[in-house]
């Protein structure tokens, strides 16, 4: 068994309108190895959440297309299966968690339903098997009184609750692969810890590899091994865990972890925002998508898009002046656009 | 743990949604009222035969149109000498029959064209749709005369005719609601554990779509009570001796001036009835509506 459980080439998600096109994804490679996780970063908008979508080929279409590229999972490319054969893996070999677990479930089911739901659909098991599995997975995710959990309505749950609830739906047949979209955002903060805790413990048990879009770097640096960030359906930077948090290349990244809090922070101190917005994916974009935000920009980066570069070993990026021969000092962090508000 | 058993004992009192719902309903004074009436046509539709002091199709030369309460005939006779209480108990039968039946049939292929449309969309939903939109364009009881014209007459065919003009509604009504709910997350979730279409929709799309289709059915019932009394009054419905609250009307029709009562007790009846369930279908609105939890 070859330990790179998914290799992504060259990914491209389109959606048509009409007569225009929003490239939502325009090339998105990386690779995911067993019991890896990869954290997939990037502002709103910057087509995170569609390429997680389509790797289990789930965005709606129409509008929505993949319009090219590959997404080998365990050697086999998904974009090349049956409808059939995809419904086998979505749920089974990949699942995914999704962002507000205030919505994710049936209001009109019982939470133990919707587990053995997911169960029965994958395993050939019984009424009463399935629901023993439903048990065991509600005291796995740490649900008091898993018995009588089950019969209850999601309305009679928490939000962090309901989220493990989706944790115990996700993992319930013991995908290889699982993909959480912004798990943690919707719920306040000591939750978020409970969950990242939960997903890091239930990965040791159930050796899945995950795939956590997010635009928290808190939670990467948590849970990650890898770092891919996406800026306007684009890769500008991709590398180890460690190579980003101590090394960061990209202007965007830079911004990316200018805009954090962190503990050295002053008192009265303005966060450093990235001015502007990203631009518009209906239209063609010459040069760096990035280069009408950045303050570094020079001549070239508005007529040429950079190409993704190996700087160092397992870091790549792409910008015209992060290459071998040409390096950008990154400005301290007061020279950015700053505000100091006394009191 | 503490915190875990404090929510499992707040949970036991959210267990009474349905007793709620009926607790709503019956604070709703109209609604009430539309619900005593319903109750009482569906008992005496059920009981007629209990309930009937003559048989209603039993014609008696000598004792033609008497009035109210004239030997022994609660209601009068009309002008064949049937009791016309009789008759309005078996008419009460007819009603029921044609307006649950036409509903449920309408309902149940209105509704499966709407999901169809709602959650496939595209081509099947145009298509769909602008059927639809030919068949709503007919006025009603014109495609109703229509229809009976084409089928022949007779009960099966009366709900036929009545149920596919219904068709139309239940498709908009169900296509709306499945759009707004197939854009729920938990669809997508769904479609992430691999579950088939079919499983979506009868599992997740349609149980969430059931509150509008519910009100708009009730509603529809009283339509079709109307439709079907139209039909018979003009010839069209069930066949005479049966009596229905239309062709009573239409007996009555001819003797307005000297005998009034064989025209306004069936007009009555068919009037109360259709107050009664609209009332009815206005408080299920209400109390299936979150918005207005009291």
């Amino acid at each position: 068994m070859s330990n790179e459980l998914l290799k992504v080439e060259n990914l491209e998600v389109q959606f048509k309108s009409g007569s225009t096109v929003t490239k939502a994804v325009n090339g998105v490679s990386f690779t995911l190895n067993r019991k890896e996780n990869i954290g997939i970063v990037g502002e709103s908008g910057s087509g995170k959440s569609v390429t997680a979508t389509s790797l289990l080929r789930l965005i709606p279409s129409p509008p929505g297309h993949i319009s090219g590229g590959k997404i080998l999972f365990e050697g086999k490319d998904l974009l090349t299966l049956s409808d059939k054969e995809m419904r086998d893996i979505r749920g089974n070999d990949i699942s995914m968690i999704f962002q507000d677990p205030l919505t994710s479930l049936n209001p009109v089911f019982t939470v133990g339903d919707q587990i053995m739901e997911s169960i029965k659909l994958h395993q050939k098991v019984s009424k009463k098997e399935a629901k023993q599995k439903a048990i065991q997975m509600l005291q796995l995710v740490g649900i008091p009184a898993p018995e009588k959990r089950l019969n209850m309505y999601p309305h009679e749950f928490s939000g962090g609750m309901r989220q493990r609830v989706m944790i115990a739906i996700a993992l319930s047949c013991n995908p290889k692969l699982l993909i959480a979209d912004e798990p943690t955002t919707a719920l306040d903060v000591t939750v978020q810890a409970q969950i990242l805790e939960l997903m890091k413990k239930l990965q040791d048990e159930f050796n899945t590899s995950i795939i956590m879009i997010t635009h928290d770097l808190g939670v990467v640096w948590e849970i990650c091994h890898k770092v891919l960030v996406m800026y306007a359906g684009n890769v500008i930077e991709y590398g180890t865990v460690e190579e980003i948090h101590d090394h960061p290349m990209h202007p965007y990244t830079w911004g990316l972890l200018d805009s954090q809090i962190t503990e050295n922070i002053e008192d009265h101190e303005m966060l450093t925002t990235i001015p502007g917005s990203p631009p518009d994916l209906r239209q063609e974009i010459k040069g760096c998508p990035f280069a009408p935000r950045c303050s570094y920009t020079q001549d070239i980066c508005f007529s040429k898009a950079p190409e993704m570069v190996e700087v160092k070993e397992k870091h790549f990026v792409a910008c015209h002046f992060q290459t071998k021969e040409n390096r950008l000092n990154r400005k301290e962090r007061s020279t950015h656009v700053r505000a100091v508000v006394k009191s | 743990m503490a915190e875990s058993q404090a929510i499992l004992q707040a949970s036991d009192v959210v267990e009474t949604n349905e007793r709620s719902l009926f607790k709503k309903l019956i604070r709703n004074r109209f609604a009430a009222f539309g619900l005593f009436i319903m109750l009482l046509l569906i008992l005496t539709a059920i009981f007629a035969p209990i309930l009937a002091t003559h048989s209603p199709d039993k014609m008696n030369v000598t004792k033609t149109l008497l009035g109210i309460g004239a030997e022994g005939h609660l209601l009068g006779t009309d002008n064949y000498g049937r009791d016309i209480f009789s008759r309005l108990v078996y008419g009460a039968r007819i009603s029921i029959l044609v307006g649950l039946g036409a509903v449920l049939f309408g309902a149940v292929i209105g509704s499966l064209l709407g999901v169809i449309a709602g959650y496939f969309g595209g081509k099947f939903d145009s298509i769909i749709m602008r059927i639809m939109d030919g068949l709503s364009a007919f006025p009603f009881i014109l495609l109703a005369i229509t229809l009976m014209s084409v089928l022949g007459q007779g009960l099966l065919n009366v709900i036929i005719a009545i149920g596919i003009g219904n068709i139309p509604g239940f498709a908009r009504v169900v296509r709306g609601q499945v759009l707004s709910v197939k854009q729920s997350e938990y669809i997508e979730v769904t479609r992430s554990l691999g579950a088939k279409h079919g499983r979506i929709i009868f599992h997740h799309v349609l149980p969430n779509s059931i509150a509008p289709l519910i009100v708009y059915a009730t509603m529809s019932i009283a339509g079709a009570i109307i439709s079907e009394a139209s039909l018979s009054f003009l010839g069209l419905g069930v066949q005479p001796p049966t009596a229905s609250w239309g062709s009573m009307l239409q007996d009555g029709k001819n003797f307005l001036v000297l005998n009034p009562h064989m025209a306004t007790i069936p007009g009555l009846a068919i009037l109360i009835t259709v107050v009664g369930i609209n009332l009815f279908g206005d408080g299920l609105r209400d109390a299936l509506d979150p918005k207005m939890k009291v």
